[in-house]
């Protein structure tokens, strides 16, 4: 398998997971999840900690075998098989390292009594630490290893067998910020180039907006959206999706028609909700989406007026690439929003703090969602 | 997919998990030793607590005579309506042990071999019997006998169930005031032990004197010889002819005072380690702000150091406690006729083959054991608690005048524990104390001395070395399966009781009730008893609690994920374990190797029922050779015990450096 040249994911599902659900005790660690990876895909659980993603993986590894539903492997029911019976090769938080064996007797390990010559061991442990990129660390024993090149050797470890599908449960959060964004470019890339089906686990949104091909928000147990990266940013489908991914402006109001929603003392078009009129609703903006318009007043024949307001600022915050601003208007019952401006925007209007710009909450960019509690 | 549609969906099947091979081999081996420990420790155990409710009475309405005197045979009469007659038995007088005989001639006060009188003789019902010559008979029938037959009679006593042992035991002054010395002694030499060893492991955790190292090892040397060797010491310093006897101006060092230095001697490394452990995790950063509070050197002991230790204290004094309880070797040395609980137990079993007695002693000094036992473990459990991983430790500052304290305090002590082994290695070496004083190894001559000779000193090292080897073996095995197996957890839950469980029972206890299982002719393994094995097994069985702790600290701190990442890659569990679980726990388990040998050496108390003419120990000897006035000889074996101990720290010591050096070259770099 590792000799193709992965272009993707196919449209075959290699591992179909169905109405799993998982207790411990009286807790429902996973309730009836059901999900489709398709062959060569890099998937991501996401979400925070205590939301099942972990339980969810441990389950396909048959770790921690689910109390109900099915996983079908390359269309092999496997849901009862102990590890040692399925097909996955799979990389710790703490890579598991043995830390008595060297890199290359590690890498080995997998691959020992498997009928194979000592040389083909050999030839197969090289290609692996070639493969990693480790090619002179092979002699070094894990502790004389650097914690990236260490999550190195586990992945070189995984893929030895050449197993059909890879697990990777945080495998760079214990790793710090700068060599975590560089092996995660690493890591996607060697996955695309292996074309092996891999799921991993993540609480760090950036590491699977950024690596993942679907992603799988789980919340309490269930999964709240399945998409790209794309698709989960740009179009949430629940708040908690809103509020999990990036920066989202959330203000509690009420819905206004199937499409509107009023903040305060403001009527504002949004999205479509389908929710009935006057109900408690969040209204959510992603803070990009704020569009500026200007300084001063418009007359009130100006079409471009829909959602439109003016705001006073409150405070700035200079971020490099842009400036995150916070916006307030009496008009909103208190509320405040944040929006990020360019560098451009802010010169063009000549933004001070206590200025007063008018900004636009593009109708399409406005979503509502019914309050958390309830949902 | 949404959380909306999978919950309208029908019920998912329920899913069995397949257990692995692996699973299964492991489950077998933990079974496997769960049988070991249910053969080695709670079967014996069992056996002995029936035997301390088994209760032996001669029944004397069951046996009927017939007198014939020539004039015929006279009426049946019971052997019960004769005693009431002659008024020969008092009740108390027909309550005996399992091995009870009564002749029925006592019955009849007229009677004489000689005469030409004629006796039959039978039992009412089968459950008695009485042995003509040694002849058992059961039956039913009348038997006839001469009067010279006659007197070859005996009665059996027959068993019953009940309290009637405790009974005895708690209306016997001479065995109940037991008690109340064994507790006297205990609670005196536990408040001693620990008020000195907690002074000792302040003065090497917290001043900067100098020989700490050399300190710490001193303090170590009691843990190397056996229990009763500071007896012999004493008796050598403080004994009818001892050298300094003036000292205890008219008082006998036989008795309480013998008692308790000796039990402070041979505790005080035991105490001392646990509380230096505990003055070890305390936080620097409170004595920082004590410092900044300005509390002085007297405040801060008393609100920071003695609350920081105190678990350690408490534990330190329930481990003191048991080991005095329950520790044999010593009061028998210089216990003269001082009455402790665990000597009872031996004057019972070996003195008087009272078994049941035994057996009734055993279960009593098991109360205040399990008792120390149970506390300790929840006081433990506390203290693990208490440790934060943000501690600091305390680093002490030099202070000339308290080092200066510390320095001549722990010099005291060592003095102390030197002193008594100086003594015995003295005695040893002296040819006859006091009245020839030149030296001469003629004591070592131990062919001419009761106690097994020289056979006893090879059949001990040969004990240590099979029970360092088996126990070290059954000890690791047990604890990784019962670490790293999935699932099964009933069995490794009553596996993990099963293990705690030789902690609370006393050596004498444990072999005592290898003799009620052991010896009965119909256990299976009946023919293990009176070998070397049998010694084997309770060794280790009585030593396997901290083997078991320090196997199960060492497997903690492995990845847990070791196991799943060999299972993925398809590795059976005794590949990873040979390559690297074992590899990585070789330090801990060549401690538990040594720690099984030393203490293997050393017993005496787990041993003294069980070792046969042809598997006499050195310890034992020492033992015996004592009893039969042969001290300096004793003195002599126990310091060859030393001796050995001392060696194998030693090969210990250079093994596992070597050993850590080729397999643990990733430690520290």
């Amino acid at each position: 398998m590792t000799e193709q040249t992965g272009a993707g994911p196919s449209s075959e599902v290699y591992l179909h997971i169905d109405r799993l659900t998982k207790k411990f005790g009286s807790f429902v660690a996973l309730d009836s999840v059901s999900l489709d990876v398709y062959e060569g895909e890099f998937i991501c659980f996401l979400g925070p900690s205590g939301c099942g993603k972990t339980t969810l993986l441990r389950a396909i590894a048959g770790l921690d075998i689910q109390t109900s539903g099915t996983v079908r492997q390359a269309d092999a029911d496997i849901s009862a098989l102990p590890p040692s019976e399925r097909d996955f090769g799979i990389v710790f938080q703490s890579y598991a390292l043995f830390p008595n064996l060297t890199a290359e007797r590690n890498i080995a390990f997998g691959l020992e009594n498997q009928k194979l010559e000592k040389s083909a061991v050999d030839k197969r442990v090289n290609e692996l630490l070639e493969l990693v990129g480790l090619p002179d660390q092979g002699p070094k024993y894990p502790a004389q290893l650097s914690g990236g090149q260490q999550q190195r050797i586990a992945l070189a470890r995984a893929l030895a067998t050449s197993p059909g599908l890879l697990l990777l449960d945080e495998p760079l959060s214990a790793l710090d910020a700068k060599v975590r964004a560089h092996l995660r470019h690493e890591m996607k890339d060697l996955q695309r180039r292996l074309g092996v089906t891999t799921v991993m686990v993540t609480h760090d949104q950036e590491e699977a907006l950024t690596m993942a091909d679907r992603i799988v928000v789980m919340n309490h147990g269930v999964i709240e959206q399945v998409g790209t990266p794309t698709n989960i940013y740009r179009e949430p489908d629940t708040l908690f999706v809103a509020d999990f991914i990036g920066a989202m402006n959330q203000v509690e109001g009420r819905a206004n028609g199937a499409n509107g929603v009023s903040i305060g003392e403001m009527n504002f078009t949004s999205r479509n909700h389908g929710l009935t009129s006057d109900a408690p609703v969040v209204a959510a903006i992603r803070p990009e989406d704020i569009v500026p318009q200007g300084v001063g007043d418009y007359s009130s024949s100006d079409t471009n007026l829909e959602n439109s307001l003016e705001v006073e600022i409150e405070s700035m915050e200079f971020l490099g690439s842009f400036w995150r601003v916070s916006l307030k208007n009496n008009a909103l019952g208190g509320a405040t929003l944040v929006a990020d401006l360019s560098i451009n925007a802010m010169r063009r209007l000549e933004v001070t703090t206590d200025s007063r710009i008018r900004v636009k909450l593009p109708s399409d960019r406005l979503w509502v969602f019914p309050p958390a509690a309830s949902a | 997919m949404t959380y909306q549609t999978a919950i309208a969906a029908p019920a998912a099947p329920l899913i069995k998990p397949k257990t692995s091979k692996d699973d299964r081999v492991m489950v077998g081996f933990i079974l496997v030793i769960c049988l070991y420990l249910l053969i080695s420790l709670a079967f014996p155990l069992y056996a002995m607590l029936s035997k301390s409710f088994s209760t032996y009475a001669f029944d004397l309405t069951n046996f009927e005579f017939q007198v014939n005197t020539g004039d015929g045979w006279s009426e049946t009469f019971s052997a019960a309506a004769q005693n009431e007659k002659v008024q020969r038995f008092k009740p108390e007088d027909l309550v005996t042990s399992s091995d009870g005989r009564l002749a029925p001639t006592e019955l009849f006060p007229d009677f004489s071999f000689r005469s030409p009188t004629l006796y039959k003789l039978r039992q009412v019902r089968g459950d008695t019997s009485f042995l003509f010559k040694t002849d058992r008979v059961d039956d039913t029938d009348w038997h006839e006998y001469s009067s010279n037959e006659f007197r070859r009679i005996v009665l059996r006593a027959s068993a019953d169930t009940g309290l009637d042992n405790f009974r005895t035991y708690f209306s016997t002054p001479a065995l109940f005031r037991s008690i109340e010395n064994s507790l006297f002694i205990s609670l005196l030499s536990t408040i001693i032990t620990v008020s000195l060893a907690f002074g000792f492991a302040y003065a090497i955790n917290r001043s900067t004197m100098r020989f700490k190292g050399l300190f710490k090892l001193i303090a170590m040397i009691p843990i190397l010889v056996p229990s009763l060797l500071p007896g012999i010491a004493l008796v050598y310093l403080f004994g009818n002819q001892g050298m300094i006897k003036g000292l205890l101006m008219g008082e006998s060092i036989y008795g309480p005072i013998g008692i308790v230095i000796g039990s402070v001697f041979f505790t005080f490394p035991h105490a001392l380690i646990i509380i230096t452990t505990a003055l070890g995790i305390s936080d620097g950063r409170l004595y920082e702000a004590a410092t900044a509070l300005r509390a002085s050197r007297w405040r801060t002991f008393w609100t920071v150091t003695i609350p920081g230790a105190r678990y350690g204290l408490i534990s330190a004094a329930f481990v003191v406690f048991n080991l005095v309880i329950t520790d044999f070797g010593l009061p028998k040395v210089i216990g003269g006729q001082y009455n402790m609980l665990a000597v009872d137990i031996y004057k019972q079993v070996i003195g008087q083959q009272n078994f049941e007695m035994g057996a009734v002693v055993s279960v009593v000094l098991l109360v205040p054991a399990l008792l120390a036992f149970g506390i300790d473990r929840y006081v433990q459990k506390k203290q693990v608690a208490q440790l934060s991983a943000r501690s600091v430790p305390y680093v002490p500052k030099p202070h000339k005048q308290f080092d200066r304290i510390c320095l001549g305090y722990c010099s005291l002590i060592a003095i102390f524990i030197v002193g008594l082994i100086a003594v015995c290695q003295y005695a040893a070496l002296i040819k006859f104390w006091p009245y020839n004083l030149s030296l001469s190894l003629d004591n070592y001559n131990f062919k001419v001395m009761d106690g097994g000779g020289w056979d006893s000193y090879t059949n001990s090292i040969q004990l240590a070395l099979y029970t360092a080897f088996a126990g070290t073996i059954v000890v690791f095995t047990g604890a990784y399966m019962v670490e790293k197996t999935n699932g099964f957890f009933t069995t490794r839950s009553s596996f993990q009781f099963l293990a705690m469980m030789p902690m609370a029972i006393p050596g004498m206890v444990l072999g005592l009730a290898y003799i009620f299982f052991f010896n009965n002719p119909d256990n299976p393994l009946n023919s293990i008893y009176g070998t070397l094995a049998i010694m084997v097994i309770c060794s280790v069985t009585h030593f396997y609690t901290v083997s078991h702790l320090t196997a199960v600290t060492a497997l903690k701190q492995m990845d847990r994920e070791f196991e799943s990442v060999a299972a993925s890659l398809k590795q059976p569990f005794h590949k990873l374990l040979s390559k690297v679980t074992v590899p990585v726990c070789l330090p801990s388990i060549l401690d538990i190797s040594i720690y099984l040998f030393v203490n293997a050496m050393t017993t005496v108390s787990a041993v003294i029922f069980l070792y046969s003419p042809d598997t006499t120990l050195a310890s034992v000897a020492v033992l015996n050779m004592d009893d039969a006035g042969d001290v300096a000889p004793a003195a002599a074996m126990g310091m060859m015990i030393f001796y050995t101990n001392v060696s194998a720290r030693l090969i210990h010591q250079f093994v596992s450096r070597k050993m850590v050096r080729r397999t643990q070259a990733w430690r520290g770099t």
